[in-house]
């Protein structure tokens, strides 16, 4: 292999690095808070909520894990303009990841309903809790304390597939790659180099996500 | 001006879909071939072999599907070969899906009850025997469900491939829009296709999870 590995130029386009970072933080941001809201909105629905409801978000979730983030993306950005919706990239990107999110964070979080024993629903409603004060004291909070680790993990994964939202020109840390490499023809060195942030940046969100965890959820007093 | 019909698009898509079966079905049993290897080294009893497999599967799970096809695209390049897309996409693909299924079956292997392996090896068992008399087929059962519902996640990663050219279900969908000027049509089929080659996958996963389980608790 006759390939000479130069890094030092990629310093040239920091300013286009750093701006792709902040894009890919600010994307999982918006989509991590948001997404998760959705979810908890549609693990309500699916656990409690009115009967109606429960078909259409049901579809949803089937029709979200079913098919990949890409055509997703591509349905929203591309497709809804049919229907009147222009959207721009960055908005687009993160309706998307809010989307996606939003079903795969419900099935997590409905798990956790789920191991949640009847008896406290019934021990809200003796303390003349109203249904949604049992809900969000009793129930929620301890089922997401109960899920917190595969949430991050759900959360990780969809920070590491927003580096399709490159190819409707959302200008992410996978677009900055594509940038420099089409700038200066050295693919392998932007590419590594990327793919290392990447790494770093999922490691991080991973502790941040712990210690997050246990801010929202202090230790319990023993029972 | 050409019309094109739907059943013109919806042809057209689904001749690229056999493109999309075919990777997804190389990549899931390169993968799986792949990943058994690396679930032998993970639970190997040297520590350096545990701990190449950890790195391995951390770097596969802690970086974009997206970047590992950029890198075996581009990368291969280097090497002087001349890099077909499909090379590249079942490269990296089932690169990616062997991190994925090792740690699958990971805990599955760990899901056997401790004194099996004691069992085994007071039965005089080497570590490959107690793997293939006692431990794997235990695992087997536990790792079905998971392992088919991985195989969605498979099918899903292709779309990926269509980024560095590979003219699979996603490609044909932007070419076909390119085409026809008919994105919301086009898209819309497109994820129904995927719809219809992941949702039995889904279901069966689920089907199976009970079955065994119950199948478990009557032991």
């Amino acid at each position: 292999m006759s390939y000479h590995f130069e890094f030092g130029w990629l310093l040239e386009y920091y300013p286009e690095i750093i701006k792709g970072i902040l894009i890919t933080l600010e994307l999982i941001a918006i989509g991590g808070v948001l997404g998760i809201s959705l979810g908890i909105f549609c693990a309500w629905v699916r656990a409690l909520g009115p009967a109606w409801l429960k078909p259409v978000v049901a579809t949803y979730i089937e029709l979200i894990r079913n098919t990949p983030f890409l055509i997703q993306l591509f349905f929203i950005f591309f497709g809804l303009p049919s229907l009147g919706l222009k959207l721009s990239e960055l908005t687009a990107a993160n309706l998307a990841m809010v989307v996606n999110l939003g079903a795969y964070s419900c099935e997590i979080i409905r798990a956790g309903i789920q191991a949640t024993p009847k008896g406290q629903f019934e021990a809200g409603e003796s303390l003349a809790m109203t249904r949604f004060e049992t809900f969000r004291h009793v129930v929620l909070v301890p089922s997401l304390q109960r899920i917190w680790p595969a949430l991050s993990s759900q959360v990780v994964i969809v920070m590491l597939g927003s580096s399709v939202v490159s190819q409707i020109a959302a200008e992410d840390l996978t677009f900055a790659a594509n940038f420099i490499q089409s700038r200066t023809f050295r693919a392998f060195e932007a590419y590594i180099v990327s793919t290392a942030i990447y790494l770093v940046l999922a490691i991080l969100l991973r502790q941040v996500l712990a210690v997050v965890g246990g801010f929202i959820f202090p230790r319990r007093a023993a029972r | 001006m050409i019309e094109f019909t739907l059943w013109d698009i919806l042809r057209n898509l689904l001749l690229a879909t056999r493109w999309t079966i075919l990777l997804s079905l190389v990549s899931f049993i390169g993968g799986g071939a792949v990943g058994l290897g690396l679930l032998f080294l993970r639970i190997s009893k040297r520590k350096a072999f545990r701990t190449l497999a950890k790195y391995y599967i951390e770097l596969f799970q802690g970086t974009p599907l997206l970047m590992q096809l950029f890198i075996a695209f581009f990368g291969l390049g280097l090497f002087g070969i001349d890099v077909p897309a499909w090379l590249a996409a079942g490269l990296a693909l089932t690169l990616w899906s062997a991190a994925f299924l090792a740690e699958i079956w990971r805990g599955c292997v760990e899901a056997v009850a401790r004194g099996q392996w004691e069992a085994s090896a007071s039965l005089g068992m080497g570590r490959l025997q107690q793997m293939r008399y006692v431990i794997l087929p235990q695992a087997l059962r536990v790792a079905i469900p998971p392992t088919v519902g991985f195989s969605v996640q498979i099918v899903k990663g292709t779309a990926l491939t269509s980024i560095i050219g590979f003219v699979e279900l996603s490609k044909a969908g932007t070419v076909v829009t390119n085409a026809t000027f008919q994105p919301f049509t086009v898209y819309g089929l497109v994820a129904l296709i995927y719809f219809a080659l992941c949702w039995p996958l889904s279901k069966s996963s689920q089907i199976l999870e009970r079955k065994l389980n119950v199948a478990h608790r009557n032991h």
